[in-house]
């Protein structure tokens, strides 16, 4: 009994570090990709007035991609939850060994 | 580019019926009013308890909480700000768009589900779990209400010049329709008449943005990058770029900071996860919120310069000196008077909603936070805490009719960027390091929320916007407008270092009970 509650809080540990390199990895990953963007707006005008096609500069696309970006890294997130992280989670709640 | 040249019609001599009384609008506006106040109805009958008032009974769906998280978020300073904001700078005003959104993927990585697992109704409660609960209860409730009231103010004050200048009704009239009905919405509704105004807000808003760029849209062969250049040969090359509007680099990094991580510290955003039933559907929620919220900035590429292009920047700052009415000029040149009576009702409509969700989480400060926890030591009975609660509701929207007026014409950008600022200092750090350090104390995170709250407030008033702007002085001690890139790390270093100071073992040790109950729910 003593085991399987062991056993159970190693699990648990394991989880939540699984969960915290996650969601640190992915807010690192935001960070850099935003202020990427705002570091190139505030030391490097003349490359984002760059047209990638005419009327396109490449400002207005990093920014749309920033926004693109987003998406992307939360769907990455949502997919990890949904497969790994829910399923040990249930494993954890299931009772017995 | 001849083509282009002549898709973009002349547009600088447009008049504009803007500011006179608008059938359209008006009829628009008392159907919503008149939904809205018939969900108010329907909803007032079925809050009995607080888990009904503050929760919505913890029956929100994820897609009905992910439309109303971006109701609660986009307000009119997105819609009509921003389209404001490109129509007369160009580029500059999407720095705010892309902003805006960036602080969603945070609440979902760091917040959303930990928040859900840890709390019943506040984000307050997640400290008071596993700290002293009277000291973070007090610290915590004051960063949340400066919060709260500080953003409510740039809300009125901006409801009351818009739709005086869209229906022609005076300022104070305009504010006090806006009081009573966020009051009437939240005191016999709560939380459940407050989700689905937001909900019929975010649709409505988003089909109305949808709808403006679709019309900007056909009238450059459905290809953005065509109305872009239309802009550029019209405004120069310098309008894809960015310009003046970030002189100071680090105010452009300190801003971004504020924006990123104050979104993960608004109380009425954080409320909203307390209203699905689990984690899993809190996850889900925040994942659509962030797919509309994303759309709809992404639309704002297209009113904007949609906007320079077709009405142009002379005309609309004619009719108004920042540019706010960009977007209802855009609509009226697009669709005559009946487009711009639906989409300034769209606006009227987003400002009463968001001031609703702001009224709330301010009350539940007020009576759950404060009153019931710190007053009564949490035994006050159910029935006594939902009348506290309606008084506060009552209390504040009176306080924000009150200071809406009293703020009437006063620069109130700074306020937003102030609110925000508050938030990511003063409730975004104490919030992480309860969650996910062990280390934590109480002596940590009360000095990390007050040394937040009061860094930043001192700081704004030292900053430029304050002092130079407002009170007209030669020069400001501080040099950025926004404070967040001083006072988020300083706010994070005094509660890492204080805790390490007072840490304490049977804190420490009550944080297994938190690590367990944020992954397996309060069930456990």
């Amino acid at each position: 009994m003593a085991l399987a509650v062991d056993d159970r809080h190693a699990r648990l540990e394991a989880l939540a570090a699984a969960r915290w390199r996650v969601a640190l990895g992915l807010t690192i990953a935001m960070i850099a990709v935003y202020f990427g963007f705002i570091a190139l707006i505030a030391f490097n005008r003349p490359l984002l007035a760059t047209l990638v096609v005419p009327g396109l500069s490449l400002g207005i696309l990093l920014g749309a991609l920033v926004i693109v970006g987003a998406w992307v890294l939360t769907w990455i997130y949502v997919r990890w939850a949904n497969v790994h992280y829910d399923t040990h989670l249930d494993r954890l709640n299931q009772p017995g060994p | 580019m001849p083509l282009l040249a002549q898709a973009a019609a002349p547009a600088a001599t447009a008049t504009t019926s803007i500011g006179q009384p608008n059938g359209v609008a008006m009829a628009f506006f008392f159907v919503f009013i008149g939904v809205t106040l018939a969900i108010t109805w329907w909803a007032a009958r079925r809050t009995r308890t607080t888990e009904h008032f503050y929760a919505a009974g913890r029956t929100v769906t994820a897609g009905q909480n992910g439309l109303a998280l971006a109701g609660d978020y986009m307000s009119a300073a997105s819609f009509l700000g921003i389209a404001g904001l490109v129509s007369t700078t160009g580029f500059d005003g999407l720095i705010y768009s892309t902003g805006w959104l960036v602080g969603w993927p945070v609440v979902l990585f760091l917040i959303a589900e930990p928040l859900r697992n840890l709390g019943r109704f506040t984000f307050t409660d997640v400290l008071a779990l596993r700290l002293r609960e009277v000291p973070v209860r007090i610290a915590a409730a004051v960063g949340a209400l400066a919060t709260v009231t500080l953003y409510l103010i740039a809300q009125m004050v901006g409801a009351g010049s818009l739709i005086r200048l869209m229906f022609g009704i005076p300022y104070e009239g305009a504010i006090a329709i806006v009081g009573v009905a966020m009051i009437a919405y939240v005191m016999f509704g709560g939380m459940l008449a407050t989700t689905w105004v937001q909900i019929v807000k975010a649709a409505l808003l988003l089909s109305g943005a949808a709808l403006l760029a679709a019309l900007v849209l056909a009238r450059f062969h459905w290809n953005p990058a065509a109305l872009f250049a239309a802009a550029a040969a019209r405004y120069g090359d310098g309008v894809l770029a960015p310009g003046r509007l970030v002189s100071n680099p680090w105010d452009a990094v300190s801003l971004g900071l504020a924006l990123m991580f104050g979104t993960a510290g608004l109380p009425h955003i954080l409320m909203r996860f307390y209203t699905v039933p689990d984690a899993r559907t809190a996850r889900r929620s925040v994942f659509y919120a962030t797919g509309l919220i994303g759309f709809f900035y992404l639309l704002t590429f297209i009113l904007g310069f949609g906007a320079m292009v077709l009405v142009g920047p002379e005309a609309i700052r004619a009719v108004e000196a920042g540019g706010n009415m960009a977007a209802p000029l855009l609509a009226e040149f697009l669709g005559g008077r009946p487009f711009l009576g639906f989409i300034a009702a769209v606006a009227f409509a987003t400002i009463l909603a968001v001031v609703s969700g702001l009224t709330l989480a301010g009350a539940a400060a007020l009576s759950h936070d404060l009153w019931v926890n710190v007053v009564h030591r949490g035994s006050a009975d159910t029935v006594e805490e939902l009348r506290v609660a309606r008084l506060a509701t009552l209390g504040l929207g009176v306080v924000a009719v009150l200071l809406g007026i009293t703020f009437k014409g006063q620069n109130v950008a700074f306020m937003v960027s102030l609110a925000f600022a508050i938030a990511a200092s003063a409730n975004f750090p104490a919030l992480v390091l309860a969650i996910f350090w062990r280390g934590c104390t109480t002596a940590g995170a009360v000095a990390s929320m007050v040394l937040g709250t009061v860094g930043t407030l001192t700081l704004i008033y030292l900053s430029p916007t304050v002092q130079i702007d407002i009170l007209k002085h030669a020069a400001a001690w501080f040099p950025l407008k926004n404070p967040a890139l001083v006072t988020m790390p300083l706010s994070f270093a005094a509660g890492v270092i204080v805790s390490l100071v007072t840490a304490r073992r049977s804190e420490a040790e009550r944080y297994e009970r938190v690590r367990r109950r944020m992954h397996l729910g309060a069930e456990e």
